[in-house]
């Protein structure tokens, strides 16, 4: 392996080498716009293929974030002008409903359509999530239904909460980041949707949710300097500061309050409370 | 077993004592306060020792200005002038080394042993300058050394055992010195099993073991040319602290020099003398052998110093010039593993010193300018001093409490004194200023969470902590006769940005039980005052009695008391010498700690008194020389702890001891 890694950083060097003695020559670097990822899912049709990839080997309870390609045979070219939507169907014995999800956007790479969504369930034998997906290809509106089994995470953390608040409505919680913690004062992230419908989860602005994590295998020992999330309007995320003093197992205690301040879900950690209602979980 | 070892060696090693012996008195006392003979000439000395094969801890208390804190039976802490290890300069022939542990369960003294030094130096305040930046004094370990001397082969074989915590002690030295080369090769093996305090109470978790081994050796280049070089290696197992939640399974310093000495350089200077010096310590903690540990952790440090010195002394007519430069780059890192009571969990893991990197390079100078019945030292010390942290974790880590806190620190460090010397009559007279600067230590600077026993809180150092100064003062007058001496006196230090945790209520506890978190912060000032009243009297020829009493006081920047400041202490011994028979009776003893503070985890300690007895003989066996000594420490089997022991754990009972040792010339 190490011999492996010495080649590949002469290699690199040499390469390095070439392209400043090549003035003229201006080739641009190839940066595989999906590199990193896993692809999940692959949909044959007849002329095109759709490629689903995910940061994860699959899809898992919680937020997750899906790049879209759609490759046309014809030209071997990945598609840009294929202005997809999405929608994801949870098949439940007695009724359906959908999962909070974003649009569909190639803002980043005009070849891979990126977007999220937040499973509230894990998927089983009787009751399944589809996703459907409209897009169009040379002029032509596709559509194309591809089941998809949704795991609990692999890791077993608690990272995603849907809960009835105290003003009688249902709330989708979830953490996005940070993906790698580190002991260090992290840049915390979430969603918060509510549940307007079976169909609809429009985003929740301007609340705010307040952060204290803890150890609870360390007498419930805190972490000082964090922050509590509030609502990004860019990224129509809740960002907040999460410190973390040492590895291991975290309990994100949170309290969700309104604009106007009042407690919808969530308690403060005192002595003779160790824990709140609404929490995340992580371990690093 | 320190009461009685202090009890013991009261007096009986004072420089003042033994320095009218030699014709450099007045030029040594105002030189360096003490100096504590440990083996120098050993054959001849041990009469003098009350117990030759102690620990270097008791050696080092049996000092005027020298208190030992102490977490258990093993690795006690110098402090001198009521002030602890990051006050002070404590070098071992002259090199910087730095403890291993976050928590100070291995002063560097815990890395020596009696068996290969030959005495300790010891000055108080910027007295000490010359061994390092410090505001409360320096230590000097010299390690014994033949240096050229035509003695041949001598070895020697000593043994001792002590009933209390039956200690066994295994020690034997080889030495070949002639005009051209010499080496110095000794070996001393300690194991103690736990100790008992007065009432026959076991002190569980008080056992040691110890070995050391070292080697110095010397080679003559030329006349007045020699190049030498130092190995010491040393390792401890299985110590016990019992005022701690946790022991330690490992304590190892490997300890090398070289050096090249020169009689005179450039004609004008003299004793030109430089070395090169590189040691490494391990250090771990282990909780495993402890029930009822909340959780289980490791804890492992490691700290290692390179560095180098040179010195020498210009003599001129009037002036007589004393300049060292000397510079060190140490790395201390330390780690904390805690394993959680569902295994399921991930390990929990924090750096608790974050791979910390000090470079300091420093200029000492000093001038000794004799007068007629009278004379004054001028020194000074420059010293460049950097504290960066190297490991990313670490930084990212401290950065949760210090966001806009820099990689690197650097400072000037600077200190100054006079301290002038007056004989009238059978007086003299001793007074001095001096005001010197010191950098916080890696726990004060870098420290994460580091757990202090003590007042059962956990520390966060601060990078962005001032320069602690100080200025002080200090002044003795001794009456000097042959048959009788009386020393009296006194320093005081007001110390600037006086560096103490403070409690931030806001933080929550990481180590279970804790009673809260501190900072590391900079009073506005505190003062410490010291008075000591010392006497000998030589009563005849065989018989010579000495005491002291002295009184501490030390207050911070709103008039509390400061933790660790020594009650009212006194001691006082008769000792016998002649025709190879000696002995010795002495009493040690505290007043009631008065003047302690609860906010830094004291109780008021009781006032004591021990009393301890010892009897030697020396015999002839042809050339050689067999040396027998037994005594008995806490007599009357006292049950009692000082300030200085960590959660008021009792010391050590009744104790009889034995030293044979035997010397081939």
């Amino acid at each position: 392996m190490k011999t492996l890694n010495y080649i590949f950083a002469i290699l690199l060097l040499s390469a390095t080498f070439v392209s400043c003695s090549d003035d003229d020559d201006n080739t641009p670097v190839a940066v595989d716009p999906v590199e990193g990822l896993n692809m999940i899912y692959e949909i044959p049709a007849t002329d095109h293929t759709v490629q689903i990839y995910s940061e994860k080997q699959n899809l898992e309870v919680g937020y997750n974030e899906i790049s879209i390609r759609i490759k046309d045979m014809a030209s071997d070219k990945y598609v840009t002008n294929a202005a997809p939507t999405w929608m994801p169907m949870m098949h439940m014995e007695t009724m359906e409903h959908s999962a909070p999800h974003s649009m569909l956007t190639n803002t980043e790479e005009n070849t891979v359509y990126k977007g999220y969504i937040v499973f509230q369930m894990p998927s089983n034998d009787t009751e399944y999530w589809e996703m459907i997906l409209n897009y169009s290809l040379n002029g032509q509106q596709k559509e194309e239904t591809l089941r998809v089994s949704v795991s609990q995470p692999a890791d077993g953390m608690k990272k995603t909460q849907v809960f009835m608040g105290a003003d009688d409505t249902r709330y989708i919680l979830a953490y996005v980041n940070p993906k790698d913690p580190e002991v260090a004062v992290n840049d915390l992230q979430a969603v918060l949707y509510k549940m307007e419908s079976m169909m609809s989860f429009p985003i929740v602005e301007n609340y705010k949710i307040t952060v204290d994590p803890r150890m609870p295998g360390m007498g419930n020992h805190s972490s000082p300097n964090n922050e509590d999330m509030t609502y990004t309007s860019a990224t129509k995320m809740y960002d907040g500061k999460l410190s973390l003093t040492m590895t291991g197992y975290w309990k994100i205690n949170l309290k969700l309050m309104n604009a106007n301040g009042e407690v919808l879900k969530g308690e403060d950690v005192t002595e003779l409370n160790p824990e709140s209602s609404l929490y995340f979980e992580l371990e690093f | 077993m320190g009461s009685l070892s202090c009890a013991l060696f009261c007096g009986s090693f004072m420089a003042q004592l033994y320095a009218q012996e030699t014709p450099a008195d007045s030029l040594k006392l105002i030189h360096l306060n003490e100096v504590i003979v440990i083996s120098a000439g050993k054959q001849l000395d041990h009469q003098k020792q009350r117990k030759p094969l102690s620990t270097l801890d008791e050696f080092l208390e049996s000092s005027l200005s020298v208190n030992m804190v102490k977490r258990g039976a093993y690795a006690w802490e110098p402090t001198m002038n009521d002030m602890a290890s990051e006050r002070l300069a404590v070098t071992i022939d002259g090199m910087q080394i730095f403890g291993a542990c976050t928590d100070k369960m291995d002063p560097i003294t815990s890395y020596v042993d009696v068996s290969n030094l030959a005495e300790a130096e010891i000055g108080s305040g910027q007295q000490g300058a010359m061994f390092g930046s410090t505001i409360g004094g320096g230590i000097n370990l010299k390690l014994q050394k033949s240096n050229f001397k035509p003695t041949g082969w001598t070895g020697s074989l000593e043994s001792a055992y002590e009933s209390n915590n039956k200690m066994r002690v295994f020690g034997g030295e080889l030495n070949y010195s002639d005009e051209k080369f010499y080496f110095n090769l000794d070996g001393i093996y300690r194991k103690a099993d736990n100790y008992k305090a007065g009432g026959d109470k076991e002190v569980l978790f008080s056992q040691f073991e110890k070995y050391n081994f070292s080697i110095n050796s010397g080679y003559k280049l030329a006349d007045g040319k020699s190049i030498s070089a130092t190995l010491i290696y040393d390792k401890a197992n299985d110590v016990g602290y019992p005022a701690l939640t946790m022991d330690v399974s490992l304590a190892r310093a490997v300890i090398g020099s070289v050096g090249f000495n020169q009689d005179t350089l450039f004609g004008n200077f003299t004793n030109w003398e430089s070395k090169l010096y590189y040691n490494d310590i391990k250090h771990t903690m282990d909780d495993t052998k402890r029930p009822d540990v909340p959780i289980h952790m490791d804890m492992p440090g490691w700290s290692e110093t390179a560095g180098f010195y040179t010195q020498a002394n210009l003599n001129k007519e009037k002036n007589h010039f004393f300049f060292k430069l000397d510079g060190f780059y140490n790395k201390s890192y330390a780690e904390m593993t805690m394993y959680p009571t569902n295994s399921n969990e991930p390990l929990m893991f924090m750096l608790t010193w974050p791979d910390v990197r000090t470079k300091d390079v420093g200029f000492y100078a000093e001038d000794h300018i004799p007068f007629e019945k009278a004379s004054l030292k001028l020194s000074a010390r420059l010293a460049y001093h950097s504290n960066t942290v190297a490991d990313d974790f670490g930084l990212n880590s401290l950065k949760i409490f210090y966001p806009e806190m820099d990689k690197t620190n650097t400072r000037f460090l600077k200190s100054f004194s006079a301290q002038y010397h007056k004989m009238l009559n059978d007086f003299h007279i001793n007074g001095g200023l001096s005001y010197g600067e010191r950098a916080p230590s890696v726990s004060e600077g870098y420290g994460f969470y580091l757990f202090n026993s003590f007042d059962n809180h956990d520390y966060i150092g601060d990078p962005d902590l001032n320069t602690e100064s100080s200025a002080d003062a200090n002044l003795s007058v001794t009456y000097k006769k042959p048959i009788f001496e009386i020393t009296a006196g006194a320093n005081y230090f007001h110390v600037f940005n006086y560096i103490i945790g403070v409690v931030d209520p806001t933080l929550s506890t990481m180590t279970i039980g804790a009673d809260g978190v501190k900072f590391y912060t900079n009073l506005d000032y505190a003062r410490l005052f010291n008075a000591t009243l010392s006497g000998r009297y030589n009563i005849s020829n065989a018989f010579k009695l000495t005491g002291s009493v002295s009184y501490h006081r030390g207050v911070d920047d709103a008039g509390k008391n400061l933790p660790l400041i020594s009650p009212l202490s006194y001691r006082s011994a008769l000792d016998f010498y002649k025709n190879q028979y000696s002995a010795s009776l002495s009493v040690d003893g505290a007043g009631e700690q008065i003047n302690y503070n609860p906010a830094y985890g004291e109780t008021k300690t009781a006032a004591y008194a021990i009393l301890s007895a010892s009897f030697g003989k020396r015999f002839f066996l042809q050339d050689n020389d067999l040396f027998l000594k037994a005594g008995v420490e806490n007599i009357f089997d006292t049950n009692y702890s000082s300030y200085t022991d960590w959660n008021n754990i009792p010391r050590m009972g009744r104790n009889l001891y034995l030293t044979i040792s035997y010397s081939i010339n």
